[in-house]
């Protein structure tokens, strides 16, 4: 045992050691403030918080639960896509290899189907606890208008996610998704006053975001660039800027 | 930084502050843990849906965007789809992020609280729990050719006719729209005349508008389903 204790301690005062970790951890009020400001994960958050806004009863951990499945889905994610092909001749047959024959895949592609749904949810009742908390009200207000584009982020992100595994489900809710943006005014279609700018089905919105016609291989292409890249490096942008502003607004709301 | 959050600052010095370490990192692991294991275990005895591979050939009946989108492809029926599909959904983005401006009252910032915010409260409670209510109609009690059916009852497809739908003269819907709008604007300036005078004059049109419009819908879903009306106002272009 003291044997044990003698080679932690020398280990803890090698150079090397001492040149990652940078404080000591004897419980000194130092070495907490230390331990937050001098990891790069950690110093997210202020070194001392208000006692009320660690309740859970307060945020009910929402911001930070979108936050955590949004990370959770972007390893999953990453792992689904050394699977995965965006090409319709492929596409559904590596979603059964997925769920058949890849070890852990079916959870692996499960997993990431339900952390999507969750993430609408918690997003969802984040922007529900923060109306009824007030905490939009000055000098937050920006940071509200923030999280309503985050919002329509994530709801896109699921969205575009729904069509990748080329099955019937996925497909025709694409269809009734992208039909309605054919009757956007001016810009669909089908839409009202789409004469005025002479918009036809080959050249208005949907076209655009299909990249065609119809729903084709240059939309399952759209689709995987927008999930895999285009939109979860705008969403991931927002959220920076999202928790800066929570801490320049003064921290975390709470009573005055 | 503004004033507001120089104040704010301020006040946080005087309120009682405890360490992120452990305090709030600990509890943040442990809600990390929790949904990770949640998360697993659920996903591990509920496969995710997988249809037949996708065939453009053979619709899907009926054909339901995903259910976050439900709300909005249930007021299809009572709606044209440039006004379900985008101008409802732009209105909504848009009031959610005008909500802070047009907010002006400064009780009940950073705590729960109900009767010295009674109007924006119950306002965004009840856009809530309408967005999901039609999302619960539009997963659950709506079959082939989207048809209503109770979610006890099977879906078949010999549900009866509905029954023809009439739209309003175009004199008379203008006139229910003017009614609407402008006694919807007007009364409560002047019934709740503090609170309008509180807003001021823009602020006050912005909220009531984007509350009508909100209405507007409800309104709509009513007199479709009591009166089958389809439309209120038609024009070349576009009806209402
Ligand atoms: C991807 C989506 C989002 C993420 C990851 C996120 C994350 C967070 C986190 C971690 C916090 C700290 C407090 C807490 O956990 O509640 C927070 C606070 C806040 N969020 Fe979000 N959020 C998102 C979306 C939204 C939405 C949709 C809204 C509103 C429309 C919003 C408005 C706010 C505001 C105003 C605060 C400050 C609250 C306070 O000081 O009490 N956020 N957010």
């Amino acid at each position: 045992m003291n044997l044990i204790l003698y080679f932690i301690r020398k280990l803890t005062e090698t150079e090397v050691w001492k040149s990652v970790f940078r404080h000591g951890y004897t419980d000194t009020s130092r070495n907490r403030a230390l331990q937050t400001i001098s990891n790069v994960w950690l110093h997210l958050h202020p070194v001392k918080v208000p006692k009320h806004a660690v309740k859970i009863r307060f945020t009910w951990c929402l911001g930070g639960l979108t936050f955590f499945i949004f990370l959770f889905l972007t390893v999953t994610g990453v792992l689904l896509m050394f699977y995965y092909v965006p090409d319709v001749n492929r596409a559904y047959a590596d979603m059964i290899d997925l769920m058949y024959v890849v070890p852990l895949g079916r959870l692996l592609r499960t997993s990431h189907r339900w952390a999507g749904h969750a993430m609408v949810i918690t997003v969802c009742f984040h922007m529900l606890r923060v109306f009824l908390t007030g905490s939009y009200k000055a000098p937050r207000q920006f940071n509200w208008v923030l999280g309503v584009l985050l919002l329509v982020l994530t709801f896109l992100l699921s969205f575009t996610g729904y069509l990748l595994p080329w099955d019937q489900l996925g497909y025709w809710a694409i269809m009734v998704g992208t039909n309605m943006g054919a009757a956007t005014p001016v810009m669909g279609y089908q839409g009202p006053f789409a004469e005025l700018l002479g918009v036809k089905i080959n050249n208005d919105i949907r076209f655009a975001l299909l990249g065609g016609t119809q729903i084709d291989a240059p939309s399952l292409l759209r689709a995987y660039v927008w999930h895999c890249i285009g939109i979860p490096i705008i969403a991931g942008a927002l959220m920076i800027l999202h928790f800066w502003r929570v801490r320049k607004d003064g921290g975390i709301s709470g009573p005055l | 930084m503004s004033n507001h959050a120089e104040a704010q600052i301020a006040n946080n010095k005087k309120t009682e502050k405890v360490f992120s370490w452990p305090n709030l990192v600990a509890k943040e692991f442990i809600a990390a843990i929790l949904v990770t294991v949640v998360l697993l275990v659920y996903s591990y005895y509920v496969d995710a849906p997988l249809r037949e591979l996708a065939n453009p050939g053979e619709p899907e009946n009926p054909a339901k965007a995903p259910w976050y989108f439900l709300g909005l492809q249930e007021i299809l029926v009572y709606f044209d789809p440039w006004i379900a599909g985008v101008v409802v959904p732009s209105i909504i983005i848009m009031g959610l992020m005008a909500i802070p401006y047009i907010d002006v009252n400064p009780k009940g910032n950073g705590g729960y609280c109900f009767w010295d915010r009674r109007f924006a409260v119950t306002v965004f409670l009840f856009g809530f729990i309408f967005w999901y209510l039609l999302i619960i109609v539009g997963t659950y009690m709506r079959g082939p050719f989207w048809a209503f059916f109770w979610p006890w009852e099977t879906w078949s497809f010999d549900f009866p006719t509905p029954p023809p739908l009439i739209s309003l003269p175009n004199w008379l819907g203008i006139f229910a729209l003017l009614i609407y709008f402008g006694f919807g604007m007007l009364v409560p300036a002047v019934a709740f005349w503090k609170f309008a005078k509180q807003l001021g004059f823009i602020r006050y049109n912005i909220t009531m508008g984007l509350f009508l419009l909100m209405m507007g819908v409800l309104v709509k879903i009513a007199l479709r389903l009591m009166f089958n009306i389809k439309y209120i106002l038609q024009t070349p272009w576009f009806n209402i």
